[in-house]
């Protein structure tokens, strides 16, 4: 059952895309066109792999084909294409549409658990691993 | 008349499981009691005919697309190519679910059917447990989702399953993780009734292993099957995304992973009882907890699931009601159960322990990332988790963890000496060092790729080590089965992290005629053309492939139109070398180039050695597989050599006349 919702989603998606594709000038060249320079392009794809297709189930904008994803890798492209550094792109595009729309996320009054929780987490398997192989021990006696 | 014959079949199946509960209840209850104990192993056995029997009449249903049943006439068609219809039954909700529960039956059945080792009490015990679970689920499904639901008017035509799923791993891939999530079922129960009898002894550990290992395998080959059909039905070349329901079947196996290797220790050594107890309960829970995020609908969307929570509570309760219980009999035994026998840091008892608490702490992780999203989303708060938080988090537990792996094999039992196996460290440690200053100074990777990639090559070589200075004829079948999948773990983890340091693109409006290069290869587009299928309509590009000027290999990668429902799919084509895969999409047109012919869109991506990775999960589950068979293969040695034993004592005593007394079976003996 893996994926079933994703697949569903990104279906739909799909259907809507024929129609966009209709007219002969795409609005978002960057969407399907890769930049010139190949290090910008791999900055623009690492950027893009962390995003999420607002319209989609689980999806990155880079992996979807959905229009809004194609007009978010538009964006992606030419800010960077402008000199924006792939940070300054995330923050833009997570002011626009919140923290929803990135995969990485930030430390902030809403996701701190996420970050305190693993800190607690190594806390705790470093107790554990103390406790159990700290210290050498004898054979214990035996159970009943 | 095969609707009602299931929904018959699978009343007596919950009404054996509530015999099964009580006779197992009884049994422990001990005394005058104890004589209807012998109800329940006869109780598993039928159910288990039961639960199957209600499938297959389910299956049956599907292939001959009975439309007057509500479930066939909503998710099939009477134009779906048979295999199709055959496996749009567990491609479902309903469906699903009474495989799920055909399979926990099943389970329940071998259990009852096939062992013979343990004490009654506990064979009891464990049998009242399985039953009580088993309920549960049944009650699920005849309370909240019945699959044999009839219409009141018989539907013309089905309403089709969705295209995509329309593949054979469908066929395969689900079904496999169900048997791995409900085969823990059995791992719980036998955990449950150990306790509950106070058994917990190297000889219950043996009759636990092969369920684990088998759960285990399904669980590693459901996994690795999801993981390839995603990979290349979806069309984007991504073959894990920390999506939550691939999560879903992630936590499990982790935890089964732990499981394994605890029940290894306790099998052997008497140690690690309590630990061993705990991830008994920890991996079933996560199968259930699994299946709730899947079959709930929460993932959707948490507030259609509040809306319309019947199904979604339902299952909520029967986790809170199994995984509370169990904690509940753990909190009240555990102090009775000693700890086992001691070990030191450095000795491989030692290193299992510190991998368990690794693997642990990293399904905790997943389990945050997965249910972290959920819990916001219920507040108003939408935050998404995805591969930038799980790979650093994880990576956190999961370095460590490779490491000490990589050494474990080779040290001795209860106490060892580092300095005994220094030259081994020192050569693995060279190793990854190498590796790592070498793709440094190739090229600029992040960081996770390198440390992955020096990982892999340490792992691989550390896997063989145990068997260094043996005679390999002469290796136990267990053994070989621990180095292929320790094997597996390498080549699975070179794969991943050579496909995310070294992948190349290449995406382009290509007009017929035009040609793109990629990584060596020259890709040129002849032709888009439409073809029909049996339900699809699609465009159809003829591409021809050719690497570094070599032969042309033609591929045919399709953007398809389903109707009924009416849905679009990308059929991906690929070219496998043997170091890595060439993957192309053909997507949607893309204007006119300058001589007005029309363009399309071309995607091909060459992904260095992206197949290893599940080579790799083969690997490993081929290795559990070795495993089973060495420990049964071993056991039936040593029960054939027992009857010999016995046989031979029997002539003995006739001979000096005595006479035999008692034909009883005769307990087994402690391996």
């Amino acid at each position: 059952m893996i994926d079933f919702l994703r697949l569903l989603c990104a279906a739909l998606a799909l259907i809507a895309a024929p129609l966009a594709a209709q007219q002969s000038m795409p609005a978002a060249p960057y969407a399907y066109t890769q930049l010139e320079d190949p290090v910008l392009e791999a900055e623009a794809t690492e950027l893009m792999e962390t995003l999420r297709c607002l319209k989609c189930q689980s999806q990155s904008i880079n992996d979807s084909d959905a229009p809004m994803a194609g007009d978010m890798r538009h964006q992606v492209r030419s800010r960077l294409l402008a000199g924006e550094s792939p940070d300054e792109i995330r923050s833009f595009l997570t002011q626009r549409y919140g923290d929803y729309v990135s995969y990485q996320p930030q430390v902030s009054s809403t996701t701190w658990p996420l970050f305190a929780i693993p800190l607690v987490l190594l806390a705790l398997v470093g107790l554990i691993l103390l406790r159990r192989l700290g210290k050498k021990r004898s054979d214990g006696e035996p159970t009943q | 008349m095969i609707a009602e014959l299931g929904l018959v079949a699978l009343w007596l199946s919950a009404a054996l499981a509530v015999l099964q509960m009580a006779s197992g209840a009884m049994g422990l209850a001990g005394g005058d009691n104890a004589r209807f104990a012998i109800y329940a192993r006869p109780a598993a056995v039928v159910q288990a005919f039961l639960a199957t029997l209600a499938f297959f009449l389910l299956l049956w249903a599907f292939a001959i697309t009975d439309l007057s049943i509500k479930l066939v006439a909503t998710n099939s068609h009477s134009a779906k190519p048979f295999i199709y219809k055959l496996t749009g039954t567990w491609g479902n909700h309903e469906g699903s679910m009474l495989l799920w529960v055909a399979v926990l039956a099943l389970s329940g059945g071998l259990l009852a059917g096939l062992e013979r080792r343990l004490p009654e009490k506990t064979m009891s015990a464990t049998l009242g447990v399985q039953g009580f679970v088993a309920l549960g689920f049944y009650a699920f499904l005849l309370l909240s989702s019945n699959p044999f639901e009839r219409l009141p008017v018989p539907a013309l035509e089905g309403s089709g399953l969705n295209p995509l799923l329309q593949d054979i791993g469908l066929a395969i891939h689900p079904p496999t993780l169900y048997v791995g999530y409900v085969g823990l079922s059995v791992a719980f129960s036998l955990c449950m009734g150990a306790l509950i009898t106070k058994q917990v002894t190297p000889d219950f550990a043996k009759v636990m292993r092969p369920w684990v290992l088998g759960a285990w395998v399904f669980l590693t080959f459901g996994i690795t099957a999801g993981s390839y059909w995603a990979y290349y039905e979806l069309g984007w070349g991504g073959w894990w995304f920390w999506d939550p329901v691939e999560n879903a079947s992630l936590m499990p196996w982790l935890a089964a992973t732990a499981l394994l290797h605890s029940v290894s220790v306790l099998a052997a050594r008497d140690a690690l009882r309590t630990w061993t107890i705990m991830l008994g309960v920890l991996a079933f829970s996560m199968s259930m907890l699994g299946t709730f995020l899947v079959r709930s609908g929460v993932l959707t969307s948490v507030h259609a699931f509040a809306v319309d929570p019947e199904r979604g509570t339902f299952i909520l309760i029967l986790l809170g009601l199994y995984i509370g219980g169990a904690l509940g009999v753990f909190a009240l035994r555990a102090g009775s159960i000693a700890e086992g026998k001691r070990f030191t840091a450095t000795s491989r008892e030692g290193a299992l322990v510190f991998n368990n608490v690794m693997l642990s702490a990293i399904l905790a992780i997943v389990l945050l990332g997965t249910l972290y999203p959920l819990l916001t989303e219920a507040f108003d708060v939408r935050v998404s988790v995805g591969p930038p938080y799980f790979n650093p988090a994880g990576a956190i537990f999961a370095i460590p963890m490779f490491l000490v792996m990589a050494v474990g094999p080779l040290l001795r039992w209860k106490d060892d000496k580092p300095a005994r196996i220094q030259f081994e460290l020192a050569m693995l440690a060279a190793v990854v060092i190498a590796v790592c200053a070498l793709v440094a100074i190739l090229g600029d990777y992040s960081i996770l790729s390198v440390l992955g990639l020096a990982l892999a090559i340490g792992l691989g070589i550390a896997a063989f080590l145990p068997l260094r200075g043996r005679n390999l004829r002469r290796v136990p079948t267990a053994t070989w089965g621990m180095v292929m999948a320790h094997f597996g773990v390498a080549v699975a983890l070179f794969g991943m992290a050579c496909e995310t340091a070294f992948t190349s693109e290449k995406l382009a409006a290509v007009a017929p005629g035009g040609v793109e290069e990629v990584a060596g290869w020259t890709i040129e587009l002849e032709s888009v053309d439409p073809v029909a299928g049996p339900n699809w309509t699609a465009v159809e590009a003829r591409i021809f492939a050719s690497r570094d000027g070599g032969e042309r290999i033609e591929l045919n990668p399709q953007a398809r139109n389903f109707w009924s429902p009416s849905q679009a799919t990308s059929e991906s084509a690929l070219v496998t070398r043997w170091d890595g895969q060439l993957y192309a999409v053909i997507g949607d047109q893309a204007g006119v180039d300058a001589n007005g012919n029309t363009r399309w869109q071309l995607r091909v991506w060459w992904k260095p050695f992206v197949t290893f990775i599940w080579y790799g999960g083969l690997l490993i589950a081929f290795g559990g597989v070795l495993s089973i068979v060495g420990r049964i293969r071993v056991d039936l040695k040593r029960r054939n050599a027992k009857a010999l034993g016995d046989a031979r004592r029997e002539d003995m005593d006739a001979l000096k006349g005595d006479s035999v007394s008692g034909g009883g079976p005769v307990p087994e003996p402690a391996e």
